[in-house]
């Protein structure tokens, strides 16, 4: 006998266990269907092995595991799969879960199977899987998958076997029954346990209110070979629970979220024990199990011996239910059960008990009142909780404080409930808090891992860019090198030829020239500024200074024209290979220069200082000098550079080009919505942004052009080329843009219908969507492509009025800018830009006119080829209007009910009708 | 099936806070008996009085908070509230002083704090508090214990017309008296010794006293075995009273009370067994009722002896109360299966 500790807490409940005792463990009843939820236990659900129709025998593996801790489903009676899906399952959320009914054929025809001759013969591990095909799963609650508990791994040593008996539910006599009747295959059990686990000691405990089952365990472990105590703990409530267990067993407390094994401990419910002895033994997976059916709404309550998957109502049935007395069906005990409103469901391998209350045996619950904070509830929390401090913390929401509480450390027992003067339903509480944090920090562990992808992309990305970068860099480094070795080369070329058309040079170096040129120039300059010194102060040697510049300067000019002379048979023998480029940016820098001694020089004058004349000289050389570099871009460009580069501009270059102008594009666009918004303010900037516009619309147009100069060449040349792919996307292009035009077309007509504001605008833009479209339809015709019909033709009566209404546009805009153009002449502004702007929309006006006078004048032809006079028409109509609005007034006037009436009547209906007609023949026009 | 759905647990302990609260009441009866008997009809008619006026002033506050009226009265919290309050002050104190201090406890202290359960401080030493600053005089007049009078004590209607003002108490000579404490406080130049054989309620009367406060001991002990409250608190409040009064007794005798003064006169044991245990109002783990209960007693102690009123139960418990959230930060038990218990806001072990 070990010596029994004690737990914090506790309650004393009535026991309510000797109603179902009085009869032994009875078969229970021939279920015509069971239903076998995959899941029964905690962890993965089972993955159905069988179908629909399917024949299986009783023992029948059905669900195999679906993982690590999962547990296998035997088939419980022998019969047809009638159903695999979503059924309501046995839960306290009355939830769905899949499940597999299987018709119950009664022939209790059994799948073969035997047990193990000598379980010790194998090891631990092997046991362990065999348990696992067997479907054991803990059957005092939880349902933990038995073989994961016995196989506990290298790195947990189990010196304590804890066989919990205890059973301290009240009501529930499961347990005790097994004990009474079958202690023998308790201790085999525990034998089959021991084999695996080695622990040094076993202990059974049990609450004293069991004195038959503590004698038949007694007797039972009487000269067993292992270290077995059936230790008597005094009935409390929650005993029975596993850590209190522990605790009252061995004084040892199992640490916060730790499992026994941390402790050298494992724990086994007698019924697994009984379980495992029988699938050693015999080879009988867990498809049955005792249930206490109780209840004081049932006549015969006894404990019976139940296929897994049986209803509720078979058991109830058997247990002569008193059905108008029933109000609550427990699945489980009174403290820790849940209720379930449908007797259809199935017992599982964890339902130990089904009460059948009445009314008066389980009243409900009385309102909640306030707490009193009495500390009731923590006198009797067996986890030694502040049950009140929690409840207050749930129903405040302050989950935080809640989980400092320990709130994760109950076991949801019931007792601070049970107890509690004010009724007030503390598990509840405790169940939502829990849920509640439990769903923050899935909630927190999401956005962690978001973040840590996003994080992830981040560097990625960054990491792309940086080698993007560095790729660049190789390149441009590369084409340096490549440059410089071209410059090498080229100079090489340029002072081979030198070397050779020149023998008196043979040594020549260009650079060499270069620098004594400008060395000689240097001197000459020192010299220059010598001499006007000296002459200004009169000083003496003037003339030997004056000679000594002579000297200079020829050598100056021999220096240059040496180098000259060197350079341009280089130059010239070069051509060909010349970078037209390189070029260019002579060309350029010598504009550059050009320009900065303009400067020099104005400023010179302008303040009447420094070497005027020396400064003009310089201007003049540099003039000269920019006009041969431009006269050589130009003649390479021209010459041979032009052909020559021209079909070498490639696709991409092209491409870019285009980027450009479409950028400038949007600029201009982006600019004129602006200036409009500005105008349609009165905004004083709106000159300003007038101008800034005509600016971008000339830079979009430079752009435009380059891009037209680039491309049509190319175009030309790579006509042919041009893939059915690019021809599609051209289509495609054009086919968007008309779908664009049309629908911005029916805003328009909308907008115009209401005399909307917004109509001009409108129209401006559907103007600019038709011009695109009309772009892109070039684009398609130059690169050869057909136009789709409905592009080349758009209906006429749509076209007409569109060109209306851009001449009318372009006419109320030419009428602002003269307007505009007027006033800044009065003030005296810079005109020039508006004016541009003027004349430039004068020249759209004028061909939108032209445009709209033709479509006009094509439609009257047409109308004319038909016999009709478009014009002649129009007033037939406008007359016929006319007419029925007279009638109509006549009808009006006329108020006695005579002939007249009905002559104006008939007379109206006549005009009406012709009216119509005329109407419909313009239209077809319109 | 039309089944009740609930979660569990399934059963229920006979225990309602209703229950509880009766206990209390029953618990009570014995000093309400010593009272009346060595103080007359007052005491009995106080505390009816005051029972009236709460259950009244209940009912009207619940009414205006729109919550169900009978729900809340049942819970026979006002009728405790009440009896303490009634118990605690002078038996011939005026009518008008009772329906103040009730109307301070009911509607005040308790409901205008959110009613039962949420009330910080204890409603009837909040409301003997502000009378007892507001009006000292009524107070701090008690009458003569029984045992001191040659006549006998009051009749019950004289009693009645004594309290709801048809006699002046002023003119009848009973009402001069003082309790024991007042007159060892205010002595004067007297020892102890000399104050317990000249003044006549310490040398005669002080017997009275005792077996009120052994009224409220049988009364404690009786509250103590129905487990409506744990020793904690009693134990913790007297044995911190008694600590210091035996070293500074042993000390200095002329000067300070004997450990046994201390524990039987005035409100020591109403307040270990009645006030200090007032659950909604004192810390909550057990470890925090041991602390909670030494500060009230050493607090009573100290104002009693060094400070200006003669006793101190009331203050003392207001102030604890102020601290009782404190407390239970920092006096958390440890649970199960953790090797410290956790301290503070953020759990800190």
């Amino acid at each position: 006998m070990g010596k029994v500790f004690a737990f914090h807490g506790g309650i004393h409940p009535p026991q309510n266990k000797q109603q179902s005792t009085g009869l032994a463990i009875q078969p229970g009843p021939v279920p015509k269907t069971v239903r076998l939820p995959v899941q029964q236990h905690i962890g993965a659900p089972a993955q159905p092995l069988v179908t629909v129709g399917q024949r299986v025998l009783k023992g029948q593996l059905i669900a195999e595991p679906g993982g690590r801790l999962s547990v296998a489903i035997h088939a419980s009676v022998s019969g047809t799969v009638t159903a695999v899906g979503m059924m309501q399952v046995a839960h306290s959320s009355g939830m769905d879960a899949l499940c597999i009914e299987i018709e119950n054929d009664r022939l209790d025809e059994w799948v073969p199977h035997a047990g193990l001759e000598d379980f010790r013969s194998l090891n631990s591990n092997d046991l362990a899987d065999f348990i696992r095909g067997k479907g054991v799963a803990g059957m005092g609650g939880a349902g933990f998958p038995t073989d994961v508990k016995l196989h506990v791994g290298d790195h947990h040593i189990i010196n304590t076997l804890v066989i919990n008996a205890a059973e301290c539910e009240p009501y529930i006599t499961a347990d005790d029954m097994l004990m009474r009747e079958r202690a023998d295959q308790v201790i085999a059990g525990i034998g089959v346990i021991c084999h695996m686990l080695k622990p040094s000691h076993v202990m059974i405990g049990i609450e004293d209110n069991k004195p038959q089952a503590i004698r038949a365990l007694q007797q039972a472990a009487l000269g067993n070979r292992h270290n077995i105590d059936v230790v008597v703990v005094p009935t409390k409530y929650p005993s029975g629970g596993e850590k209190q267990l522990i605790k009252l067993l061995t004084g040892v407390e199992v640490p916060s979220g730790g499992i026994p094994a941390d402790v050298g401990i494992v724990c086994q419910n007698v019924g697994t024990a009984v379980a495992i002895h029988r699938a050693v033994a015999h080879g009988e997976p867990l498809i049955s199990r005792v249930v206490t059916m109780t209840g004081d709404a049932l006549a015969r309550p006894h404990n019976m011996e139940v296929a897994i998957g049986t209803p509720f109502v078979d058991l109830l049935d058997q247990a002569n239910l008193k059905e108008n007395q029933l109000a609550r069906l427990v699945v489980g005990g009174p403290m820790m059960g849940f209720t379930v409103n449908d007797d259809e469901l199935p017992i599982t391998k964890t339902t130990n008990c089904l009460i059948a209350a009445t009314w008066e045996e389980m009243p409900e619950a009385n309102p909640a009142q306030s707490c009193i904070r009495c500390g009731q509830c923590e006198q009797a929390c067996p986890v030694e909780l502040l049950p009140q401090q929690l409840h207050w913390f749930a129903k405040g929401r302050e989950f935080d404080k809640a989980k400092n509480h320990n709130l994760f450390d109950c076991i949801e027992c019931g007792a601070c409930s049970y107890v509690c003067p004010s009724e007030i339903p503390l598990v509840q509480y405790y169940r939502f808090a829990k849920a509640e944090i439990r769903k923050e920090e899935a909630e927190t562990r999401k956005a962690d891992h978001a973040k840590k992808r996003f994080e992830a992309r981040v560097a990625r990305q960054e990491a792309e860019v940086a080698e993007k970068e560095a790729r660049r860099k190789q390149r441009a480094e590369a084409a340096v090198k490549a440059q410089a070795v071209k410059k090498d080369k080229l100079e090489a070329d340029a002072a081979k030829p030198a070397v050779t058309a020149d023998a008196a040079a043979p040594v020549t170096d260009i650079k060499a020239l270069k620098t004594a040129a400008a060395v000689t120039r240097t001197k000459l300059r020192q010299v220059e500024k010598a001499l006007k010194n000296a002459e200004n102060k009169g000083l003496e040697g003037v003339e030997t200074l004056t000679q000594t510049v002579a000297t200079l300067q020829t050598k100056a000019d021999a220096a240059q024209q040496a180098y000259d002379e060197a350079l341009n048979p280089a130059a010239a023998a070069p051509a060909p290979v010349l970078d037209l480029k390189q070029l260019k940016t002579n060309a350029a820098v010598a504009r550059t220069k050009l320009r900065q001694a303009e400067k020099a020089l104005a400023k010179a004058q302008d303040s009447g200082e420094g070497d005027i004349a020396a400064l003009q000289a310089r201007l003049t050389e540099q003039q000269a000098k920019t006009e041969l570099a431009q006269a050589a871009y130009d003649t390479a460009e021209s010459g041979e550079a032009a052909p020559a580069v021209a079909p070498a501009i490639s696709a991409e270059q092209l491409a870019e080009l285009k980027a450009d102008w479409d950028a400038a594009q949007a600029k201009v666009a982006k600019a004129q919505a602006a200036l409009d918004t500005a105008i349609a303010n009165e905004s004083p900037a709106a000159e300003k942004m007038k101008a800034g516009v005509a600016k971008l619309q000339a830079k979009a147009d430079e752009a435009k052009k380059a891009y037209d100069d680039a491309a049509s060449p190319v175009t030309a040349a790579a006509a042919p080329a041009i893939s059915a792919e690019q021809l599609a996307e051209l289509q495609a292009d054009v086919d968007g843009m008309t779908a664009k035009v049309s629908k911005a077309q029916a805003a328009l007509d909308t907008a115009i219908a209401n005399e909307s504001p917004a109509a001009e605008k409108m129209t401006a833009g559907v103007a600019k969507l038709q011009a695109r479209l009309d772009e892109a339809v070039q684009a398609l015709q130059a690169a050869g492509g057909a136009v789709a019909e409905p592009v080349v033709e758009p209906e006429p009566e749509l076209d007409l009025k569109a060109l209306k209404q851009q001449v009318s546009i372009m006419r109320t805009k030419l009428r602002k800018v003269e307007k505009a153009v007027e006033a800044a002449e009065e003030s005296g502004e810079d005109t020039s830009e508006l004016v541009a702007d003027q004349a430039q929309l004068q020249q759209r006006f004028e061909a939108a006119k032209a445009q709209f006078d033709a479509e006009e004048a094509a439609l009257v032809a047409r109308a004319a080829e038909e016999g009709v006079d478009l014009k002649q028409l129009k007033i037939d109509a406008a007359m016929a209007r006319a007419a029925v609005t007279k009638a109509e007034r006549a009808l009006a006037k006329v108020t006695e009910p005579d002939d007249q009436q009905e002559k104006l009547a008939q007379a109206l209906e006549a005009a009406k009708q012709k009216a119509e007609q005329l109407n419909s023949t313009l239209s077809r026009f319109e | 099936m039309a089944l009740i759905r609930v979660t569990s647990p399934h059963v229920h302990k006979a225990n309602r806070t209703a229950d509880v609260m009766r206990l209390v009441l029953l618990a009570t009866l014995p000093a309400l008996l010593a009272m009346t008997f060595f103080f007359g009809w007052g005491t009995l008619i106080n505390v009816i009085w005051a029972s009236l006026l709460a259950v009244g002033m209940e009912a009207a506050i619940i009414r205006l908070r729109k919550r169900p009226v009978m729900f809340y009265l049942r819970d026979y919290s006002a009728v405790v509230t009440a009896i303490l309050l009634a118990l605690a002050l002078p038996p011939f104190a005026p009518w008008w002083l009772t329906l103040v201090g009730v109307f301070v406890a009911i509607v005040i202290a308790k409901h205008l704090y959110g009613g039962l359960g949420q009330n910080p401080f204890n409603p009837a030493m909040v409301a003997y508090a502000l009378l007892l600053v507001s009006f000292p005089v009524m107070m701090t007049r008690w009458n003569m214990p029984t045992v001191l009078l040659d006549n006998g004590a009051l009749g019950l209607f004289d009693s009645i017309a004594v309290i709801f003002g048809g006699l002046e108490p002023a003119q009848i000579d009973q009402f001069t008296g003082a309790t024991p404490l007042d007159a060892f406080k205010h002595r004067g130049g007297l020892t102890s010794e000399e104050a317990w054989r000249q003044i006549d309620v310490l040398a005669n009367g002080i017997g009275a006293w005792h077996a009120v406060s052994a009224a409220y001991v049988m009364g404690g002990i009786f509250l103590l075995n129905r487990k409506v409250f744990t020793w904690h608190i009693p134990l913790a409040m007297l044995a911190a009273m008694t600590v210091p009064s035996i070293l500074l007794f042993g000390f200095d005798p002329d000067s300070y009370a004997d450990p046994f003064f201390h524990l039987t006169a005035g409100g020591t044991m109403m307040g270990a067994f009645f006030i200090a245990t007032d659950p909604v109002t004192a810390a909550s783990s057990n470890k925090g009722k041991l602390f909670y209960g030494a500060g009230i007693g050493l607090l009573i102690f100290v104002i009693r002896s060094w400070g200006n009123y003669p006793d101190a139960v009331a203050f003392a418990v207001l102030l604890m109360n102020l601290a009782a959230p404190f407390i239970d930060l920092y006096t958390q038990p440890r649970s199960y299966g953790h090797t410290q218990a956790k301290r503070g806001l953020k759990g800190d072990s």
